[in-house]
């Protein structure tokens, strides 16, 4: 319960006015701009992108800024400021085949077409702490090659011609919104990748994780990871027709999973799918490894072994900005309730004690 | 309108600057930020799903002459909306031969040199697989 008080505002003023003092540190060492903090913080960038659910790098870097690195306080900075534009229009569903691949690697097939290209990756570093990068020393460039003319297909396709792997039915259905409607449960996957396309990256990877050790194991490889940019495209109701709008950097992760198979289907691998804005290999892979786990129940799978197979636990408790806005608002004042409790307790307390003397 | 809507907007600025004089024109609509909402599909192919957004400036307006530019470009630049509507314009103009030397074409030349060379670079960390000789015996 909230009760209105006043006589915070002074108090208030001063702790936003230290606050701001805070953010800047020490004024004799120079101070971040927010293209620094998007050319040379790029993951934290792309983190708030994806949980803020809006891709515009420059804001996100200012939203970083903003919450003093906070990446959850940056994505409430995001989301709060996405409520104030106007949605315009829906794009064309996004040609991932068509991405300009940065990166794209398979644990499956080691030849596939147009092969494993690792990318700008921490993968096969030592993690070493490098203190060469304290002394700001040029970087080197990196070596070229010639570029790949050829497509880069998706690994995943040629499971499909095999009939070895669940097809993944096409549709242009109109797809449900979870920034228009509330969360219905049982939610279809549109709405579950949405919902997990913005989550919290802890959440979703502890999830993932979880199946991996047995809590509704799917025995998940990653059939495809690629990242890159993917044109948008979007139908322009001045010109009535559809035009390049901008182009987006994503990352795809499609995992091949075992399936026993069903009454209805016989053994088959299916797939789980993730999708993020900017490069989010982690959040990607831990999404795919989610989604396949909430398929469970439409492949008549046995639920109810792991966590990351309920739905309703998974998509209530994935966001970040719903979970720390209920979890932080016990900070605030709750005097009143605090006092009805405590004076029940008097109370009980009171009539314990007294029944206890009446027995001796 | 893919590549003006994808320019930086510093660089078209400046391109723009080159161009000479801007004709006179009226807005039929202002910069006005929104955003677009980014649809995927499941499983890449599959049924569409709503990804997240982009935010996203359009404008429109009529040149002196009548003929009318539309921009949608991405980001939030309400300049960047404006120098698109009126080059969406004059490209409809006889002035659009000058418009494609001086702006369109660098631009064009910019972006196609930005991709080849992360195309380089990514090619370069291709992996070449070769396979260990076995000890037989």
């Amino acid at each position: 319960m909230y009760v209105a008080v006043k006589g915070g505002e002074r108090a208030i003023a001063a702790a936003h006015a230290w606050l701001a003092e805070e953010r800047r540190g020490d004024p004799a060492v120079p101070e971040l701009s927010p293209d620094q903090i998007r050319e040379q913080l790029r993951l934290a960038v792309n983190r708030v992108m994806a949980e803020g659910s809006l891709y515009d790098p420059d804001l996100a870097a200012l939203a970083l800024k903003q919450a003093r690195g906070d990446a959850v306080e940056a994505v409430f900075l995001i989301r709060a400021f996405r409520t104030t534009l106007p949605r315009l229009a829906a794009s064309r569903p996004l040609d991932t085949a068509a991405m300009a691949c940065d990166r794209r690697i398979s644990a499956t097939f080691k030849d596939a077409p147009g092969g494993q290209v690792l990318g700008p990756t921490f993968d096969y570093t030592h993690r070493l702490i490098d203190f060469a990068l304290a002394a700001g020393l040029p970087v080197p460039p990196a070596p070229v090659a010639p570029p790949q003319a050829g497509p880069m297909p998706h690994i995943t396709g040629f499971l499909d011609r095999e009939g070895l792997i669940r097809p993944e039915p096409p549709s242009d259905a109109e797809p449900p919104d979870l920034t228009r409607a509330p969360l219905a449960l049982p939610a279809d996957r549109a709405l579950r990748l949405q919902a997990l396309a913005r989550a919290d990256e802890g959440f979703l990877l502890a999830l993932a994780y979880s199946t991996q050790r047995g809590y509704g194991s799917t025995h998940a490889f990653v059939g495809e990871l690629r990242i890159g940019r993917v044109p948008v495209a979007v139908e322009i109701p001045e010109l009535g027709l559809a035009v390049e709008i901008g182009e987006v950097e994503l990352t795809e992760c499609e995992t091949v999973n075992q399936f026993a198979g069903s009454k209805s289907e016989p053994p088959q691998f299916t797939r789980g799918y993730g999708l993020a804005l900017g490069m989010n290999e982690r959040r990607t892979i831990a999404m795919a490894l989610v989604d396949r786990a909430l398929c469970a129940r439409e492949l008549g799978e046995d639920v109810g072994r792991g966590p990351a197979q309920d739905e309703e636990f998974v998509l209530s408790h994935c966001d970040n900005i719903q979970a720390s806005g209920f979890l932080e608002h016990i900070k605030l004042p709750h005097y009143v309730d605090f006092q009805s409790e405590s004076e029940g307790l008097r109370a009980r307390r009171a009539a314990a004690l007294a029944g206890r003397e009446a027995a001796e | 309108m893919g590549l003006l809507a994808r320019a930086r907007p510093d660089e078209l600025a400046r391109l723009w600057a080159g161009l000479g004089a801007e004709p006179a024109f009226d807005w039929l609509r202002r910069p006005e930020a929104g955003t677009v909402m980014l649809r995927g599909r499941a499983g890449a192919t599959g049924a569409p799903f709503n990804l997240g957004e982009m935010t996203v400036t359009r404008a429109s307006l009529r040149l002196a002459c009548g003929t009318v530019g539309h921009a949608w470009v991405q980001g939030r630049g309400a300049e960047h909306a404006r120098i698109a509507a009126l080059a969406d314009a004059l490209l409809q103009t006889d002035r659009a031969g000058e418009l494609r030397a001086a702006v369109l074409g660098p631009l064009a030349q910019a972006e196609a040199a930005r991709r080849a060379a992360r195309a380089a670079r990514a090619a370069a960390t291709k992996v070449e697989f070769f396979t260990m000789v076995r000890g037989e015996g």
